[in-house]
């Protein structure tokens, strides 16, 4: 998401499942579909069937999804990065990218500060490297600005020193050799994969692109996923129908959970969580409201200032008030240059510095990179709440291998809660619908819906600060908090979120009209920063309105044919279906495919029509036109991301435990600001180690999800997968003395888990820089607690290793090295 | 009017969403199952798996990888040979739908209706009782189409008349059509684009000749009471 939010301005899938069927080729890398998205298969294969379609799969393993592919590529995990710069390099040189999209819709033309340096200059580095800390100082990472502060461009691409002259140059040693000789891909099948590729950088042809967690879980996840968003810039495929870059994500809700700011650096709404140097309101609008120059963008997050002060409305009520800062200072802040994500956690309960952890639908014994650590980290917690469907392998740690019940002293508490169709409320997809769904059975038992827990433990919570006072208790004390009296009533925090006037208005300073205090918000673009707004998530503002729930609706009207659905559920923003439409559509307001036009520019009535436009202004070249990124502030989609930790630009670093060199650059062979955990039980191998000679993948299959909690506790898809298994080649097999069937032993320097192999023909040893690379491939939906014969086996994520993407700290459970041993 | 299915393994995923919704649908138990070395599972059709997926992996000529996803299950002949064959008339075809259905009750768990199969598909439950794909005929009676065809989330299983099934595969030129004319024209057909051998089904299922004599007589003796066993059954058909 955060290579999404750099490249073209918000970190959301750019289009719909559906919008699958509209493309003309279809690139699967990073995840597999078929079995982990089934239902969009079917808008894949009516592509393929429908429009002629070409579906092109590259994976480590011959998927699912490969099985109905036009063109299979086998590719060593971890090399995602070669195989995207070699594809620029093809699309630059053999000039197909679209040349009038690139120059009016990217900053390909905009000038860089001469100042900086890239991996070619300086050996793997990107100016501004300091080795001690390990981090960027991004001085140099700027373009060149003119003497009004709007960034210089040469619409002609040909300024050494313009994006598209460094782009160019970066890639310029990422040539099929190269890239066959990292991936292990043969020439032929990467060349065949480019030109068909490459053939969409026309106005009428579109590709697509589906990833998920095989692009994200890397030290290079977010520049695996940036590497494909600059492609589909050159190739002027974003913004289009059957276009864009969608983000299949992993969990049904995952997309309204990082909405409503469940990581811990964004509140509700992609606002940034305040640091401890922004001390007041005042401070933290001038550090986090981006600020143009450039004349024709709209920059829409000069708003933030409206969204903030609603939010804090929302949150505090009556006692957010413009001289107290509407209660700014009772939000939590971060420290400065601190990270706080998952793994901090657990590092810190191994440190001994966090005492107490809710683990609220979630089973990170078997869900986090080397899992091994995280038990152990358990053991020292005072308590453990865990809110689950089921008792977890979290909940049971202290009965687990390898633990004696009797020296944990961690207290656990295991609250019931209700699943998805025991409770009301919304969800919201991949492609950003929230859809309103209604309890279909009451939960069992005590069991109750997550809010309710929620509500029950804030309210008592609160009793206790009302009663006993405390440190601090006015972040409890003054939250305004009516959702119900005895049960949460989820359309409260829906309207909530959709957001209310605050007190009566007679004449609304954007639109002029008269609204009642209490009244809902029309949507977000009346939202104001003095107080007479409250919103609890700026995005979700429009989806209940005074006239009702609109994720309620179930229009099944599609006049565009594209897919869109526009009456069924809502989607944000503002119902908008296909992020970046403006870019589909050429200054004039001409789609480029008039075949498949998302949005078009009506000159009769002045209007745009089809789906609901990325800002309802006229086209670019019109007066009062505007640029089509309009959440980024140049306007444009970036193709130099200064924003990101780890560079502006893509460039290929092995994994972190990887047993190859970097041929592109020997002095920096991973990722150089990789994040990596550094407790005495975090192991790792660096440099080829023949203890640990086979690179390992994980994956899902269709059966289980995620850690297998809920699925192991269904006996219909146990009886399908009822084992942990580890799939390898019939070569590696040959070498081993391994059968399909036989039962090994996987090991890695964290820790050793039992699978059953299975022998196949759908992975192949790659031949990468002269040697041969063989990969193993492993689920990791299995617990020791259940089935409670043990028959299961245990998670996959006790071998996987403590290194991180340095923007997100996800984990690369996507590459790492194991040993295979038969068991006796 | 003959309803039908057809199977298009082209467009197959191999989710076993079908497999998963004929147990629900039919409130079969799952089976105690292990890896053994596939993903396939259970590793044969059962008393309570009535439908499953074969994965098959192939190499073609030219050294690519192919993964095939095949269903197994009843296919409702037309000239059903385990409803020629049952003693008792526990196998019935629906005169309304074509679908041959069963009856638990009835059935005497000779096996016969297995013995006969040209597909090999009837299996028993722990009572001995016959068990197989009854194509959902208590959802179809009530308008509603099997289980498996409404999960199925990328049109690989269709159910529909079987006259419009033939049309729309004929219209989507797949190169063979298996069981448009096999056996008194099949009720489960599969749309493919290879040679049916490829997807590993029988290619030219037959019906033994001589079983209409086999079960009239079978017939007669159950008639009168004599019983008819498993072992009598084996020796007559080997």
């Amino acid at each position: 998401m955060a290579a999404l939010a750099e490249s073209f301005g918000r970190g959301a899938m750019t289009n719909q499942y559906n919008d699958l069927k509209n493309a003309d080729v279809i690139l699967v890398m990073g995840g597999n579909p078929a079995e982990n998205h089934p239902v969009s298969m079917k808008c894949i294969l009516k592509a393929k069937k429908e429009r002629g379609a070409k579906l092109i799969v590259v994976d480590p393993k011959f998927t699912k999804t490969a099985a109905k592919a036009d063109l299979y590529i086998p590719i060593r995990p971890g090399s995602d990065i070669a195989f995207l710069g070699g594809l620029i390099k093809y699309i630059i040189d053999n000039e197909l990218y679209f040349k009038d999209y690139v120059v009016n819709y990217t900053d390909a033309s905009f000038l860089v500060d001469p100042n900086f340096k890239g991996p070619e200059d300086l050996e793997g580095v990107f100016s501004g490297y300091d080795p001690k800390s390990r981090k960027y100082d991004k001085a140099t990472w700027k373009y060149q600005l003119d003497e009004n502060g709007v960034p210089k461009k040469d619409p002609s691409l040909k300024d050494p020193n313009c994006v598209f002259q460094l782009l160019k140059r970066h890639y310029s040693r990422y040539t099929l050799d190269m890239v066959s000789e990292i991936t292990g891909a043969p020439k032929d099948k990467i060349l065949k994969a480019y030109e068909i590729i490459a053939s969409t950088g026309k106005p009428n042809k579109v590709a697509t692109v589906c990833y998920a967690m095989g692009w994200t879980q890397h030290t290079v996840g977010v520049q695996n996923i940036r590497a494909m968003s600059i492609a589909q810039l050159l190739l002027g495929n974003i913004g289009m129908a059957g276009g864009g870059i969608n983000a299949l994500r992993g969990e049904s809700n995952v997309q309204g959970s990082t909405d409503q700011g469940l990581l811990y650096h964004i509140l509700p709404g992609y606002l940034p969580v305040p640091k401890a140097s922004e001390k007041d309101l005042k401070t933290y609008f001038e550090k986090n409201t981006p600020t143009t120059k450039e004349p024709k963008s709209l920059n829409w997050w000069k708003n933030r200032p409206k969204y903030i002060v609603s939010l804090l409305k929302a949150f505090f009520g009556d006692n957010a008030t413009k001289e107290n800062d509407f209660c700014y200072d009772l939000l939590p802040k971060v420290d400065d240059g601190k990270t706080y994500s998952w793994y901090d956690l657990f590092d810190a309960m191994i440190k001994g510095k966090v005492k107490g952890f809710f683990a609220w639908g979630q089973n990170p014994a078997c869900s986090s990179a080397n899992a091994g650590k995280v038990r152990e980290a358990l053991v020292k917690l005072d308590w453990l709440v865990h809110v689950n469907l089921w008792d977890t392998e979290t909940s049971s740690f202290w009965k687990g291998p390898g633990m004696d019940p009797k020296k944990i002293k961690t207290e656990v508490f295991l609250l019931p809660c209700a699943c998805s169709v025991e409770k009301g409320g919304s969800v919201t997809n991949s492609g950003r619908i929230a859809q309103w769904r209604y309890k279909a059975v009451e939960p069992p038992g005590e069991a109750k819906p997550d809010a309710e827990i929620i509500d029950e433990l804030f309210k008592r919570i609160r009793a206790l600060y009302q009663r006993e006072g405390g440190a601090f208790p006015d972040p409890i004390l003054k939250l305004n908090w009516d959702y119900g009296k005895d049960h949460v009533d989820t359309k409260l925090i829906a309207k909530e979120m959709n957001g209310y006037f605050t007190t009566d208005i007679l004449e609304h300073p954007i639109n002029k009209k008269a609204y009642r205090k209490g009244e809902q918000v029309p949507n977000f673009t009346l939202l104001l920063d003095d107080g007479r707004t409250a919103c609890g998530n700026w995005i979700y503002s429009g989806s209940f309105p005074a006239e009702g729930n609109l994720m309620a609706r179930r229009g099944k009207e599609d006049p565009t044919g594209l897919g869109l659905f526009s009456n069924w559920a809502w989607c944000w923003p503002l119902n908008r279906r296909i992020l970046y439409n403006r870019a589909s559509v050429d200054p004039y307001g001409k789609p480029w495919d008039p075949e498949r036009a998302v949005i078009k520019w009506d000159d009769q009535v002045k209007k745009w029509v089809g789906d609901v436009p990325d800002g309802p202004q006229p086209p670019l070249a019109m007066e009062g036109g505007v640029l089509p990124f309009i959440m980024k502030p140049s306007g444009m989609g970036t193709i130099f991301g200064v924003g990101l930790s780890d560079g502006p630009f893509p460039t290929h670093y092995e994994p972190v435990e990887s047993p190859f060199p970097n041929v592109l650059y020997k002095k920096v062979r991973f990722n150089p600001v990789a994040k990596i955990s550094d407790t005495p039980l975090d192991k790792l191998i660096l440099g080829a180690d023949p203890k640990y000679p086979y690179v390992a993948t994980t994956y899902r299959v269709t059966e289980h999800w995620q850690t297998g909690v809920m699925t192991r506790h269904t006996d219909w898809l146990l009886e399908l997968e009822p084992q942990m298994f580890v799939e390898i080649s019939r070569e590696l097999a040959r070498k081993l003395g391994i059968k399909s069937g036989d039962k090994v032993w996987v090991i890695s320097p964290r820790g050793k888990v039992w699978a059953i192999a299975i022998v196949t023909s759908r992975i192949k040893p790659l031949k990468v820089m002269g040697h041969t690379c063989h990969v193993v491939g492993l689920p990791w939906h299995y617990g020791w607690r259940w089935p409670e014969d043990g028959s299961g086996g245990d998670s996959a994520n006790l071998l996987t290793p403590p290194t991180y993407d340095p923007n997100t700290m996800i984990q690369e459970t996507k590459c790492f090295a194991v040993n295979i041993v038969k068991a006796k | 009017m003959r309803y039908g299915l057809l199977i298009v393994p082209d467009l197959c995923i191999g989710c076993r969403a079908c497999q998963v919704a004929c147990k629900s649908w039919n409130g079969l138990p799952a089976e105690k199952t292990k890896n053994r070395g596939t993903h396939e599972n259970p590793l044969d059709l059962t008393g309570y798996t009535y439908n499953r997926i074969r994965y098959i992996e192939k190499i073609t000529p030219k050294g690519e990888v192919q993964w095939l996803f095949v269903s197994q299950r009843c296919r409702h002949c037309g000239e059903a040979a385990c409803v020629k064959v049952c003693p008792v008339g526990a196998i019935q075809k629906d005169e309304a739908t074509g679908i041959v259905f069963y009856d638990k009750n009835t059935c005497i768990g000779c096996q016969a209706c297995n013995q006969a199969c040209p597909f090999k598909i009837p299996r028993y439950d722990k009572e001995g009782k016959v068990s197989k794909c009854h194509m959902c005929i208590d959802r179809v009676k009530a308008w509603l189409v099997p289980a498996c065809a409404k999960t199925c989330p990328t049109g690989a299983i269709r159910f529909g008349k079987r006259e419009e099934l033939l049309d729309w595969a004929k219209k989507e030129r797949y190169k063979v059509i298996h069981g448009e004319k096999e056996l008194g024209e099949l009720g489960v057909m599969f749309a493919l684009s290879q040679e049916p051998k490829y997807y590993e089904l029988v290619e030219k299922p037959v019906v033994r000749e001589d079983l209409i004599a086999l079960g009239q007589i079978l017939r007669v003796l159950a008639a009168k009471k004599v019983p008819i066993t498993k072992s009598i059954i084996k020796r007559l058909f080997a």
